[in-house]
């Protein structure tokens, strides 16, 4: 993924819009160092077991009766910490609106068809390699009253949970070559293009499974200050 | 075959972090010092550690936070996300509040989670945060028995949240909390210093003349308050981890 793939609005002839919601919510004041307290409950963080998932949890299109509408996806990748080493056994939850871009929720009342066989959830546990893999279907895009025409590109809601409290994440996943992308005022709330454009799977079509499915690829790598401490799993 | 990893160069580390930080604080926060750790000088955050995998060079950047948005409520949140404590526990406590805008008006689409320390003081984290049913794969609350430490709530429509935990152990006197919500485009961290348990003076010297901010104070006989203020007047401590 070129970094040109997540142009930053200007290329694309106008100023990127802001994102209001987040007027009266982003905090004014500079969050406070907590510094070095090797004590701090958040180096370490809860952990999630085969009481809180199930395998079926990763394939988002076998919850219902029949088979959900739209394009039939495969999402994997790895996840990792700052230092390149996998997070393995942690928890991984994802959630999208359907192939026509609504959510099974209901705030979401735009004219989009609900689907009564996708209701767009999933979990699973990373592996051995820090490996995630999910089937899903493509979501839609779909329109929102940041402003004018504002249509968010189609995205996968990401949470993710390192081995400390302070690796926690919420992130969206893009799709490659989306010309939404270009004014999409969420994405755009990161400020550095190769930090966006890290937040844009590629297609892979190694991952693709013949005549059922198309592949996307797309590595995660959790910030905070455990990167730095050994893995358990390593030195045990 | 796999896609090409961005490279490893233009990442800025991340970036200090500026205003009111280095707490002028007492021994439990010592002076600025960062994390010990192979790579803790700043800027060099993008040097493999020592166990680093063979075959990944360098990595890129940390991927970055977006906003939960306003449709997480069915994925998210869990039956018995509050109920941290074993049922019956004589010595739980009950914690609540509010989450407030820049307005002062309540934010109903919040998602807090807490992670907190054993009331002996331990942090072995265990699972069992809720459990499956085994013949439909409905979510189950948890098994009333174990404590993970670890919940999640979501304001109701009043912006109002209820956590019934057990009480922190006095070395680590609170819950830790992220604190999700749309327009928020990334969480945020704060701490619940739990009035009674010895922690005001590690509160001072983190927070400093803000420190109340951070205290949730005791209401009644085992319930203490704690509400969030994202901005403006009042605006609550948020906490960064960062090197």
């Amino acid at each position: 993924m070129t970094i040109d793939a997540v142009p930053d609005g200007r290329s694309a002839g106008r100023v990127v819009d802001p994102y209001r919601s987040g007027a009266l919510r982003e905090p004014t004041r500079a969050p406070v160092a907590v510094g070095g307290d090797p004590e701090a409950v958040e180096l370490y963080g809860p952990v999630f077991g085969t009481t809180e998932v199930t395998s079926l949890d990763a394939d988002l299109t076998r919850r219902h009766l029949a088979e959900p509408h739209g394009e039939r996806i495969t999402v994997s990748g790895r996840v990792l910490d700052r230092a390149g080493r996998p997070v393995r056994g942690q928890l991984v939850e994802i959630w999208q609106a359907n192939a026509s871009g609504r959510y099974a929720h209901q705030r979401d009342q735009h004219p989009a068809p609900l689907d009564p066989n996708f209701t767009g959830t999933g979990r699973c546990l990373t592996d051995a390699d820090g490996g995630y893999a999910f089937t899903t279907i493509r979501p839609g895009a779909y329109p929102w009253g940041n402003h004018e025409n504002a249509w968010r590109p189609a995205h996968i809601h990401f949470s993710l949970f390192g081995r400390a409290f302070t690796q926690r994440l919420v992130t969206q996943m893009y799709f490659p070559g989306d010309p939404l992308l270009a004014y999409d005022p969420i994405l755009h709330t990161v400020s550095d293009a190769a930090a966006r454009a890290r937040l844009v799977a590629a297609y892979d079509p190694e991952l693709s499974v013949c005549d059922w499915s198309l592949g996307y690829r797309w590595d995660i790598v959790l910030d905070g200050p455990s990167a730095t401490l050994p893995d358990p799993e390593a030195t045990r | 075959m796999t896609a090409p990893i961005p490279g490893p160069a233009p990442v800025p580390g991340p970036a200090p972090v500026p205003g009111p930080a280095s707490a002028p604080g007492p021994a439990s926060v010592p002076g600025s010092a960062s994390v010990p750790g192979p790579a803790s000088v700043p800027g060099s955050a993008s040097v493999p550690g020592p166990a680093s995998v063979p075959g990944v060079a360098s990595t890129p950047g940390p991927t970055p936070s977006q906003t939960v948005g306003p449709f997480y409520g069915y994925a998210l949140p869990f039956p018995g996300g509050g109920e941290v404590a074993p049922s019956g526990d004589a010595t739980a406590i009950t914690v609540h509040g509010y989450v407030y805008d820049g307005a002062g008006e309540p934010v109903p689409d919040a998602l807090l989670e807490f992670w907190q320390a054993a009331p002996d003081g331990s942090l072995v984290p265990r699972p069992g945060s809720w459990r499956r049913d085994p013949a439909s794969g409905a979510f189950l609350a948890r098994d009333g028995l174990d404590f993970t430490g670890f919940g999640r709530v979501p304001t109701g429509a009043d912006g109002h949240w209820t956590l019934r935990t057990l009480p922190p152990p006095p070395t680590a006197p609170y819950l830790s909390i992220c604190l999700f919500a749309r327009g928020l485009s990334g969480h945020l961290f704060t701490r619940a210093y739990v009035e009674g348990l010895g922690g005001e003076r590690e509160l001072k010297g983190l927070a400093g003349d803000r420190a109340e901010t951070l205290l949730a104070r005791r209401e009644g006989a085992g319930v203490f308050r704690f509400d969030v203020r994202l901005q403006g007047e009042g605006e609550t401590v948020f906490l960064s981890f960062d090197r």
